[in-house]
């Protein structure tokens, strides 16, 4: 009979011992995903090692004018933080679109990028904000881009023995602001049949520098450089925002599947780009 | 009693109790299939497919019955042969040949998810290990999930053996096609010619599944003697013990079925899957066994409502009087034939007067699992199809599309589909009170559009037991052996009572097992509060005649000089004038040689009154994503007397909510290999609450005369129209006809891209 065993370390330390010891060990916080896999039969871990009572793994802290979020942190605990929802409103409003709330309780940010699903809600928009991650493992601990952890649908960077320990929201200039937007067939409990994350820094009615990613179209999340470089230089007018539009259907390299058609996925994620922007770059305007 | 207005006046009915079974259901304690316990039972695992279509060269079990905790092992070699026998379940019915083989396969799999073995074990986990020990050895064959292809000429055939039944021209050739059923009257070739305007057009769907939430399992305890006792939810324990007592050659009385609470069905249980499976693994391990479905097994298993094809056209003069009709439709039956060819076929024209109509139907089979009965089994897809085509109608000579209707609406008289003459039929009602709804004049803004349709669904009466008894404290005990799926124990209570001349609160309702009451159909064609309804209502009347007749006797009376007034006996010989409540009654028959006050009434009534629905449905639609919102929905009904004005009302709700569904995102998605691909909610996209705006209801009450308080049946009627007034409703928004099922956004946008 198959069984496993469920490690529940109190430091890092020694979860990267756990992890190191066992390559089939998984690591867990809210087991949104991971259970619903073991349950299907698609993962067959042998170890559980959770994360959650790690000191510091869980939970919000001001860092270098910007914030370090516990890899274990609900999605719902970061709608409490007044700071980080001003100044990061579109990472915060894609990880609760993941899911249900009752899902969110136990959801969180760290498990929805480990999961490495290119149509993961959270992750477009922590790209575009240019977040980084602090992935502890054997050879101590090192920052990464969020971009740089998804390898492949399912597949991640990290090494054995290593997990993601929180991940780091750069400090906001006045002026900037993001937004995420997805398409779904419903209005909750679904995946992502596209999805785009826009970071803006605006400055007198004109971009200073923008960042667009893409989920869903793709085998991992983009960031389309080109995208936002249409948009540095305007004022988001009707032309900068079809030059965008247009570097983002280059970008999409989408498959057909059960949740939507290539062709609809290269469309929607320029609506969505489009969109996306807008609301950015009012949202910046209001912090003026 | 009657009032002015001459609508009769009652106590009971028509109020809004509190259900004897929300208490349990809402904290959690009613028991349901999955959660029956017996002592010294183990589990059961069963072994499926993953081939659309394959023959079975060999079953190899040993290895898992070698395993430790393996108590048996069950194949389809270990069920009886059977001879060929159409079993009639009320609502469906099919040939118990197909229903053993669908419960395990034999010879050949039919598709993916199709039983081929089962295990029963000490633990779950053990089960379920051993399946993995089994080995089939499969020859895989070419399959056939889509309906079209299906009916191809060169379509691989599932079953040697079918050949189209009602050609005119027999074939022998072996097809897919298991029956064709024409329903005509007059020319309809002439009546198209004589319209001013045809409206035509294709249409389709995508095979849906019931969604209940609850998905199927038994618990099965065979005693060496024979004897059966088995637990489980459906919608009829009835049709659970006839089932099983045929596929397994079973005497019916050694067979007790215990109903549990059952968690959603909407005709999806109208069949069973692992009862007389679970009988065997209980036979050969001497031990009770609970065998349960997960939610994919029940998305790949268990009944899908068919995919269809439907050809439309129907003709209008000038003055918008319909005067032809053609339907030409197919149905995707899944393993074994049966896609409700006939309701749909009775029920697509039923609402207007048409005088010349020519309608077909085919069944057809394919590899997926076998469908079952949903909601108005059949017609829902073609009435789509045929309200799409009536708003074109409607559209085309700029009539108002409520006119439209009203100008060629059924009323009572016309004659009904069957050719008898509709009795009391609200849909000229219903359209009326449509018309003067604020919903139906209310402006709408870009990108918005609203759509109406109506439907039909004849109903069904059928046989039913019910028992009343009354207790010495002179509260009374309704016994039925219909489910509880919409609140029947409350209507039942609430009926007797009404009858009796009791508070609600003093009549309590049980569902008694299959040993413990006399025969009841399943419910099905939305038959329960009429048919058992009425056995209820029979079997009040005659405790009520038998209380007058102890009253009698008390008073030294004759019985002709009791009458029975608000509950209580009123002596009418003269100089003799007094009253006795049903409490002294009941406390008194100790004391008479009759003894206990018990009655029980059987019906079989044919005469069912028909469900008739119209439905006004607003959205709006995302011009660049193809996102659909529903904005309004009002949904009226003909719902001949609402006995329990909130169960009808939640009936008519989640007939909408289901259609929308239906409309806009659910369906079945097959791979290339004809495996179910979203064989999950995550992917099988039914509404969530956040989907839907508050669904309005207006009940109209046209009562019916065969049913002592004037019901009709009120569950299916409304699934026939909602997809034809979302589809209407979106056409309107985006100005491109929409003639597929579902309408999911990328679907929404092609079909804009194309009209471009």
């Amino acid at each position: 009979m198959t069984s496993a065993t469920y490690h529940a370390p109190a430091s890092v330390a020694e979860a990267v011992g756990l992890l190191s010891a066992n390559p089939a060990a998984k690591v867990i916080a809210g087991g949104t995903d991971l259970i619903v896999q073991t349950r299907s039969g698609r993962v067959k871990p042998s170890a559980y090692v959770d994360i959650k009572r790690i000191a510091g793994v869980s939970g919000i802290r001001a860092f270098e004018g910007g914030f370090a979020i516990g890899a274990a942190t609900p999605c719902t605990a970061l709608l409490e933080d007044a700071a980080l929802c001003a100044a990061w409103p579109g990472v915060i409003e894609a990880a609760n679109l993941i899911g249900s709330v009752q899902v969110r309780n136990r959801a969180t940010m760290g498990g929805n990028l480990c999961n490495a699903s290119p149509a993961a809600d959270s992750v477009p928009a922590l790209i575009a904000a240019g977040a980084t991650c602090v992935v502890a493992g054997p050879g101590g601990e090192r920052v990464v881009p969020v971009s740089a952890i998804p390898a492949s649908p399912g597949r991640t960077s990290l090494a054995p023995g290593e997990f993601v320990v929180e991940i780091r929201l750069p400090a906001q200039p006045a002026n900037a602001s993001d937004a995420y937007l997805r398409a779904i067939p419903r209005t909750e409990m679904d995946i992502a049949v596209a999805g785009a994350g826009v970071a803006l820094v605006m400055e007198g009615g004109v971009c200073k520098s923008a960042r667009v990613s893409l989920g869903a179209v793709a085998p991992t999340v983009l960031l389309v450089e080109a995208a936002g470089a249409a948009l540095v230089g305007t004022t988001l007018d009707d032309a900068a925002l079809d030059a965008m539009g247009e570097a983002v259907r280059a970008a999409c390299k989408p498959i057909d599947d059960k949740r939507g058609t290539a062709s609809y996925r290269t469309h929607t994620a320029a609506v969505l780009a489009r969109r996306a922007a807008l609301i950015a770059r009012d949202r910046a305007g209001a912090k003026a | 009693m009657n009032d002015m207005s001459g609508k009769p006046q009652y106590r009971v009915v028509g109020t809004r109790p509190v259900r004897p079974d929300g208490i349990d259901k809402v904290t959690g304690k009613a028991v349901f299939s999955a959660d029956h316990f017996v002592a010294g039972m183990i589990y059961g695992a069963i072994l499926r497919s993953p081939h659309a279509h394959a023959r079975i060269r060999s079953i190899d079990v040993s290895k898992a019955a070698a395993l430790p905790g393996v108590q048996a092992v069950v194949t389809g070699a270990d069920f009886p042969t059977l001879q060929s026998l159409e079993v009639e379940l009320g609502e469906g019915g099919g040939n118990i040949v197909d229903f053993s083989r669908n419960c395990m396969a034999r010879d050949k799999v039919y598709y993916d998810g199709h039983a081929v073995a089962a295990v029963a074990a000490t633990t779950l986990a053990i089960a379920t290990e051993a399946l993995e020990l089994i080995t089939v050895d499969y020859e895989v064959l070419p399959h056939v999930t889509d309906l079209a292809a299906a009916m191809a000429p060169d379509a691989p055939i599932l079953h040697d053996k079918i050949r189209t039944k009602g050609l005119d021209t027999p074939s022998d050739k072996p097809t897919n096609i298991t029956m064709r059923y024409v329903k005509q009257h007059g020319d309809a070739a002439a009546g198209l010619a004589r319209a001013k305007v045809v409206a035509r057009g294709s249409f389709s769907s995508a095979p849906v599944h019931q969604g209940y939430l609850e998905p199927q399992a038994c618990t099965v305890s065979y005693n060496a003697d024979g004897q059966v006792l088995i637990w489980a939810s459906s919608q009829g324990a009835f049709m659970i013990r006839t089932v099983t007592a045929q596929i397994l050659n079973i005497p019916i009385a050694d067979i007790r079925v215990t109903p549990l609470e059952i968690g959603g069905g909407f005709g999806g249980k109208t069949v069973i899957y692992l009862e007389p499976v679970a009988v065997l693994l209980s036979k050969k391990s001497g031990r009770p066994v609970r065998l349960a479905m997960s939610r994919s097994d029940v998305f790949r298993a268990t009944g899908p409502a068919p995919g269809t094809v439907c050809d439309v056209a129907i003709g209008a003069d000038e003055n918008g009087i319909l005067t032809g009709a053609e339907v030409i439709f197919s149905g995707s039956a899944g393993a074994f034939p049966g896609s409700g060819t006939h309701p749909a076929a009775i029920c697509s024209l039923a609402c207007y007067k048409i005088p010349d109509y020519y309608i077909e139907g085919q069944d057809v089979v394919t590899n997926m699992a076998c469908t079952a009965a949903y909601r108005s089994p059949g017609a829902p897809p073609i009435i789509f199809a045929v309200e799409s085509v009536i708003d074109e109608l409607a559209n085309t000579l700029g009539i108002d599309p409520i006119d439209f209707r009203l100008r060629n609406a059924v009323q009572e008289g016309d004659p009904s589909p069957t050719g008898t003459p509709f009795g009391p039929i609200g849909l000229k009602e219903i359209l009326e009170a449509a018309k003067v709804h604020q919903h139906w004049s209310e402006p709408l803004g870009p990108n918005q559009g609203r759509g109406i349709a109506a439907g039909y669904w004849p109903n069904f009466g059928g046989q039913s037991t019910a028992a009343v008894s009354l207790t010495d404290d002179g509260t009374v005990i309704v016994t039925t052996g219909s489910p509880d799926i919409g609140g029947s124990r409350a209507s039942m209570a609430m009926m007797a009572a009404e009858v009796i001349g009791l508070p609600y609160e003093n009549v309590r309702a049980i569902v008694a097992d299959t040993s413990s009451i006399g025969y009841s159909m399943l419910t099905g064609g939305s038959r329960t509060t009429f048919a058992t309804g009425k056995a209820v209502v029979e079997a009040a009347e005659k405790v009520v005649d038998e209380m007058r007749s102890r009253a009698a006797q008390i008073w030294g009376v004759d019985g002709s000089e009791v009458e029975w007034i608000d509950g209580e006996a009123s002596c009418t010989a003269p100089g003799k004038e007094a009253r006795l409540t049903i409490k002294q009654i009941a406390g008194k028959t100790g004391m008479s040689v009759k003894g206990p006050i018990s009655a029980e009434s059987t019906v079989n009534p044919p005469d069912p009154g028909p469900g008739i629905a119209v439905q006004i449905v607003d959205v709006e639609v995302d011009p660049d994503t193809g996102t659909v919102t529903v904005l309004r929905v009002t949904a009226l009904q003909d719902v001949g007397r609402a006995i329990h004005p909130s169960y009808v009302e939640g009936q008519m709700q989640g007939g909408v909510v289901q259609g929308i569904g239906w409309a806009l995102n659910e369906g079945y998605v097959f791979n290339a290999k004809g495996q179910l691909d979203n064989a999950g909610f995550l992917d099988y996209r039914i509404p969530v609450a956040s989907d839907l705006p508050m669904i309005s209801t207006v009940m109209i009450e046209v009562p019916w005369p065969s049913h002592p308080f004037g019901v009709k049946g009120v569950g299916e009627a409304p699934i026939c129209p909602p997809m034809g007034a979302v589809a209407n409703a979106v056409s309107a928004a985006t100005g491109v006809r929409m003639r597929h099922l579902p309408m999911s956004p990328d679907r929404i946008l092609s079909d804009i891209a194309a009209a471009q």
